[in-house]
């Protein structure tokens, strides 16, 4: 089983990387319970002499599942780097986590793109303190549980500051890990406020749910002049759920209503009972605070049931993947009309973000997302932190961080404010012909 | 009274999914006495064997259909025959323990990025951005609307059902079926090759998963590795209300477990409650009548 493991480290392995794949999902759960089962299978008659060609097939076969599952958590501990002083090598090693497997995969991909071609970039034009960057990357395979264990073997390795996550619900599983080790986690597109409320070495580059949802809130009222509205959102995700929250706020506030405020959850794939209820009330606009995967779907349905309104959602809607779930009918995407706030457009104009576009798009052959925008500021940022700290000791280089003023990031001049958030401009994007196109920009 | 016939529809068409998908697990259990916890996962195999064809062979939706359950029905035979064939002796637990382990690596496994890869991926024709096999047309009929794909699913479990009651009850092979499911020792000294009955009810098994993972992924529009996992628990909860190892039953446990679910979730923050509730049905048939709506009472031998 190691082999599979390894073989699959050397696939992802390049530019000075190794990516631990864990190849079970639940494997945090079933951690105790899987070591029960293997006791019981060794020890339980599997193994008689007299059927025993076929029980190693059969027993090979449960122990292969079950040590797949084992490998996930066990994490890659033998790459292990320094014990102490962070990086005391030729290179400074930092801590990336993300989701390149499972729900939302591209999101966590996308992240790494970005950040690998930071990295790169700052390693070409000579790295930093004199030493090379080298990212340690560890994927949780979209599983709020497994975002810790990779974090906490992140930080037995020392290394300098972690990156990572994107869903808001597993940046809080790292956060307090790096926070008791005072090692400086920068989340490169968390936006719930409670992130980086941990505590003072949590920082992001991305603007937190209070000010997207106003900004969404205000589309309702200000762009399409909506006067009811509905609220559908994941119960499962923190994101999801903070961020109705203060679209609910924002609405209200401008004197629009909230006809109706539905859940579901994260493994659902069949909204139309909620979607059914919700056209009974004829609202305006649907507000749809989720991620790309369930939208996708739901736009679906929502026009299958006859409901034409336009769907309004956040940063979560961003993935080259959500008009393609959507789907085509009559000639019309199904997100045709909608609008979501997002940190990024490839679109801009600015000579930064141009150039950004064009190296991602040479090495990767697509355009990118704002989450690999903002990946690619988080690793930015910090590779500019740590040169002003002169050291990646814990405590010099959070104050770097905290310090960082109008950096000049692909997604914007970036700030970090009191509170370790960016603050930042925000994107509107609209969905014409089943593309996102660029619409106005809110400042907070 | 039009939401509540819309909410009814949207049950069914939930439902008539897991319904396909329990039929699957009732027929294994019936013959073997195995809740076969892959079930769900050939599931997941099949809808990627369905989009493998129709996108990479450019095979139209008969073609597409026929060779995913082929390929399933393969997979299930093979999985018969190295995990569980050589347990049947066993006891019970062991071939359960392996079943969920066949289930684990068919997930993980499926993850691999030689495999399926792990990003959901959308059933839909590359070239045109339209659904892959069965279009979207939506019928309204007095302001209810119900699409073609549920249609396609409702027609699927109709012609399941009948086919299944006649090839149980009227041909020489469901006899068989009857005589393994009733007392395999006396139907093997009967001269009926028990084995091969097994091989050839996995086999139908899988290929009605894969009937049922083609539906849904048309329905749903995208697909995952771990696709199978909540909807083959699901079914499996479906099997169970009915009476596992009753094909009735089956149908009926899951489109009742539909309409059951939606008629939760179509209230304000009644989705949270949806599969608690699911699994609350789950353990109250379990508790008060294990032999589900429709199963019949096996004396289990101790």
């Amino acid at each position: 089983m190691i082999d599979y493991h390894q073989s699959i480290n050397d696939l992802y392995a390049g530019n000075g990387r190794t990516i631990d794949v864990p190849l079970a999902r639940f494997a945090g759960g079933l951690y105790p319970f899987s070591e029960n089962l293997m006791t019981l299978i060794t020890r339980s008659s599997l193994f008689d002499a007299e059927r025993a060609p076929f029980m190693r097939g059969a027993a090979a076969a449960a122990i292969c599942a079950l040590a797949l599952a084992l490998g996930g958590c066990k994490g890659n501990t033998e790459t292990a780097g320094p014990q102490s002083p962070t990086g005391s090598g030729s290179v400074i090693q930092i801590g990336e986590y993300g989701s390149l497997t499972g729900a939302t995969a591209t999101f966590g991909t996308s992240t790494d793109r970005g950040i690998e071609l930071a990295i790169q970039k700052a390693n070409s034009a000579g790295g930093a303190l004199g030493k090379q960057l080298k990212v340690d990357v560890k994927d949780d395979a979209s599983v709020t549980e497994q975002a810790r264990t990779d974090v906490e073997a992140l930080v037995n390795q020392r290394v300098a500051a972690v990156l990572g996550e994107v869903a808001s619900s597993r940046s809080l599983q790292g956060a307090p890990v790096c926070q008791a080790a005072k090692i400086p986690m920068i989340t490169p597109s968390s936006t719930n406020p409670r992130v980086t409320e941990v505590g003072n070495y949590i920082f992001r580059v991305c603007f937190i749910d209070p000010f997207q949802g106003k900004a969404i809130g205000s589309i309702g009222t200000d762009i399409l002049h909506a006067k009811t509205a509905a609220m559908l959102y994941d119960n499962s995700q923190d994101y999801s759920k903070g961020l109705a929250k203060y679209i609910e706020q924002s609405f209200t506030s401008k004197g629009g209503k909230i006809v109706g405020r539905y859940t579901y959850s994260s493994s659902d794939s069949d909204y139309r009972s909620q979607l059914t209820s919700i056209k009974a009330e004829h609202p305006d606009v649907i507000f749809i605070p989720g991620y790309y995967n369930d939208v996708g779907i739901i736009a679906r349905q929502a026009r299958q049931l006859g409901i034409n309104v336009p769907l309004v959602g956040g940063d979560g809607w961003d993935s080259p993947e959500l008009t393609r779930i959507a789907g085509q009918s009559g000639g019309k995407n199904a997100l045709d009309g909608c609008y979501f706030t997002d940190h990024f457009s490839p679109d801009e104009k600015s000579p930064i973000v141009q150039g950004f576009v064009n190296d991602y798009k040479a090495k990767y052959g697509a355009r990118p997302d704002a989450m690999a925008a903002l990946g690619y500021d988080a690793a930015g940022i910090l590779v500019d932190s740590i040169k002003r700290a002169k050291s990646i000791e814990g405590p010099a280089l959070r104050q770097a961080i905290a310090d960082t003023k109008n950096y000049q990031g692909v997604t914007g001049n970036i700030t970090i404010g009191p509170d370790r958030n960016a603050v930042k401009a925000i994107v509107v994007i609209k969905i014409v012909n089943g593309k996102f196109t660029f619409n106005s920009r809110i400042q907070p | 009274m039009q939401v509540f016939l819309q909410q009814i529809i949207n049950g069914l068409g939930l439902g008539s999914i897991y319904a396909l998908i329990a039929v699957g697990y009732t027929l294994v259990y019936g013959v073997l006495r195995l809740i076969n916890f892959a079930h769900g996962d050939v599931f997941m195999v099949g809808a990627f064997l369905g989009l493998f064809a129709g996108v990479s062979l450019h095979q139209s939706l008969w073609v597409s259909l026929l060779f995913s359950m082929a390929g399933c029905a393969l997979l299930g035979i093979l999985i018969e025959r190295l995990a569980y064939r050589p347990l049947r002796k066993a006891p019970r637990m062991a071939a359960l323990i392996t079943a969920i382990g066949v289930s684990l690596l068919l997930e993980n496994g499926g993850q691999l990025p030689e495999v399926f890869g792990p990003n959901p991926q959308s059933y839909t024709n590359p070239k045109t951005d339209l659904p892959l096999f069965i279009p979207e047309h939506v019928y309204r009929v007095g302001g209810v609307s119900i699409d073609l794909p549920t249609i396609c699913i409702w027609i699927a479990t109709a012609i399941i059902f009948v086919g299944l009651r006649i090839l149980v009850t009227k041909t020489k092979i469901g006899k068989a079926m009857r005589a393994v499911q009733h007392d395999q020792e006396s139907a093997a000294l009967m001269g009926i090759d028990v084995n091969g009955i097994i091989l050839f009810t996995f086999g139908l098994g899988s290929a009605l998963a894969a009937v049922a993972g083609v539906l849904f992924a048309s329905e749903y529009g995208q697909i995952d590795p771990l696709m199978g996992l909540m909807p083959g628990l699901k079914a499996f909860i479906a099997a169970v209300l009915g009476g596992i190892g009753s094909v009735p039953g089956a149908i009926i446990g899951g489109l009742l477990l539909g309409v059951v679910e939606t008629l939760v979730a179509q209230f304000q923050g009644g989705a949270t409650y949806r599969d608690g509730i699911a699994f609350l049905i789950l353990i109250l048939v379990l508790l008060w009548k294990p032999t589900g709506l429709l199963g019949t009472g096996a004396v289990e031998k101790v």
